[in-house]
């Protein structure tokens, strides 16, 4: 079985965002930039499932500009096989990235597609599921627990009301929640072997997908800020502000 | 233009958020209509007829939709998307598995989860767990939105009559199976509408611990929340999370009881009305949000905190 992973160099999760004073998106300069979190997860369940040796590779992709790679290196440091970087600059809907993702599962036919359930800068929460229908595979979205069988998957799904179990016949699509794994650390070893890792670079151009924006940014600003608070002394204190002042209880 | 709401339910009553996506839509075209994709789901549609500013509801029933299957879900919804010019539903995880299908194959980029509508093409939307919000316009013929439905008041429930009109079901997809679900039944109220919550995080320590919130959940009729760490130890289970990954709450009270208070965890309550934090660190981030910040410990507190609940003459429920 082959496994493609997809990942996403995004803002690093601590980074406290900041928005830019012109309004057209948030600073990205001298700030760290890492994989998307829960792609880390992804890039660990099918590291697992080759190691349990039903996956004979593993092949990570990303797609953006050229430091993207980054994410990629850091997937063949714990354990993918071979990377692809698809270049292109500038923002990439998840629609054209879904676009892109089909050209790739058309060239390289893995059985399994596994990505973060949702990116955290835009957000969406849309690649796989819209990759899971150009392709017309069945998706398993915010996976916690994956169950390889035969010719199928068992997954489990977070959902609002608690959990779902659903499975999908393979070739499928999973889009995996942070609570599936626990991503491992790459060793220094390894990192030094990940570098001799074949990386394959495509230009998007080439693959003849459109990835002009759709959608059009009109400006990005600050939410509103909330008033500052006050600190209480004690309970009761706070049990009469919430009863009197805020009127709340 | 007309917008097609597809609507959440489980087969006996419409989801909540069904009620507040119906809001968001009527602020995009007043023809609005609601398409029920269910099985032995008679009621269901009813009750939608009955939401005022409801033009007609559109009912599909069919055991391949028992389970509320997005890959099922999606053929049924696209023989009908030529006639509308918006396809929204909530952007809750039934809304966030399933547009994305929808959109892929209509050739549309999604606008996800939106917390205002500025006009039949442009909407707001957080990005970066809520730390910017983005004006963006859809350039695309038809739009495939997701709202937020938290940010729009749920929609009266009864004083329409939208007429109800059958329609045959989509092509069945065989490859992908419902197993089970696991729902936890409560008499609480549901996290995503309750008045007050109260939520735990980390500094909870064990899951034995959540008693103290429950018994203040009890006395305020409040939902229990928690963060992403107490779910993660296995304090407390999943359908409990709030944050940028889980649930976004915006109740009038929300009260962290030992949570740091990560950006991921701001991102799903820190539009509350009101906020409380109880946390022994004086530092920890949740009091930049606070309207009111005790630094104590919360061992001490919550029981405090319960025994002052009982003083009270009244509650508000």
């Amino acid at each position: 079985m082959k496994i493609l992973v997809a990942v996403k160099r995004v803002i690093d999760y601590n980074v406290q965002v900041r928005v830019k004073e012109d309004g057209t998106g948030v600073v990205t300069d001298n700030v760290k930039m890492s994989t998307n979190p829960p792609d880390d997860n992804a890039v660990e369940e099918a590291v697992k499932i080759k190691e349990s040796g039903k996956a004979k590779e593993i092949v990570a992709i990303t797609i953006g500009e050229e430091k993207a790679q980054e994410t990629v290196r850091k997937a063949l440091a714990v354990g993918a096989d071979r990377g692809i970087h698809v270049k292109v600059d500038g923002v990439v809907e998840p629609l054209a990235v879904s676009k892109i993702l089909q050209k790739i599962v058309d060239k390289e036919k893995p059985d399994l597609v596994f990505m973060g359930k949702q990116a955290i800068d835009d957000d969406c929460n849309q690649t796989g599921q819209m990759l899971a229908a150009l392709l017309n595979w069945p998706q398993a979205t915010f996976a916690s627990k994956i169950n390889v069988k035969d010719s199928s998957l068992e997954v489990t799904r977070e959902v609002d009301e608690g959990l779902e179990t659903i499975e999908v016949n393979i070739p499928a699509i999973v889009t995996c929640d942070l609570r599936l794994n626990e991503p491992r650390y790459a060793s220094l070893p390894n990192i030094m072997k990940a570098k001799k890792k074949p990386l394959e670079q495509i230009n998007a151009s080439d693959l003849g997908v459109d990835t002009k924006a759709r959608i059009e940014q009109i400006k990005v600003e600050e939410p509103p800020k909330r008033k500052a608070g006050i600190k209480v002394a004690n309970v009761s204190e706070l049990v009469q502000k919430l009863k009197n002042e805020a009127k709340v209880i | 233009m007309s917008v097609l709401l597809i609507a959440e339910h489980n087969n006996k009553e419409l989801r909540p958020f069904t009620y507040n996506a119906v809001s968001a839509a009527s602020k995009i075209d007043e023809d609005l209509h609601i398409l029920i994709l269910g099985n032995k789901s008679e009621v269901v549609a009813k009750s939608a007829s009955k939401i005022p500013n409801v033009k007609k509801i559109i009912h599909v029933d069919n055991e391949i939709y028992e389970n509320f299957i997005a890959e099922n879900y999606t053929s049924a919804i696209i023989k009908h998307a030529d006639a509308y010019s918006h396809i929204v539903c909530s952007a809750n995880t039934f809304g966030k598995n399933l547009m994305p299908r929808i959109a892929a194959l209509l050739d549309t980029s999604q606008v996800s989860d939106i917390i205002k509508v500025i006009s039949a093409d442009t909407f707001l939307r957080p990005i970066y767990a809520g730390n910017a919000f983005a004006t963006v316009k859809s350039n695309d013929k038809k739009k495939c939105i997701t709202i937020r439905p938290t940010s729009f008041e749920p929609a009266p429930a009864s004083g329409g009559s939208a007429e109800i009109v059958k329609s045959e079901p989509g092509e069945a997809f065989k490859n992908s199976k419902f197993v089970k679900r696991e729902e936890i039944k409560s008499d609480r109220p549901e996290l995503g509408t309750a008045r007050i919550v109260i939520s735990g995080g980390r500094g909870m320590q064990n899951s034995e611990n959540f008693k103290l919130i429950t018994a203040i959940a009890d006395k305020l009729n409040a939902a229990i929340g928690a963060s992403r760490a107490a779910v993660d130890a296995g304090y407390i289970t999943n359908d409990h999370q709030v944050g940028q990954t889980g649930k976004v709450v915006v109740p009038d009270l929300y009260i962290a009881v030992g949570i740091s208070g990560a950006i991921q965890h701001l991102a799903g309550m820190k539009e509350s009305k009101i906020i409380v934090a109880i946390n022994k660190d004086g530092e920890a981030p949740i009091f930049s949000v606070a309207d009111y910040g005790l630094e104590a410990d919360l061992f001490e507190a919550l029981p405090q905190f319960l025994e002052e609940l009982n003083k009270l003459n009244t509650i508000q429920k």
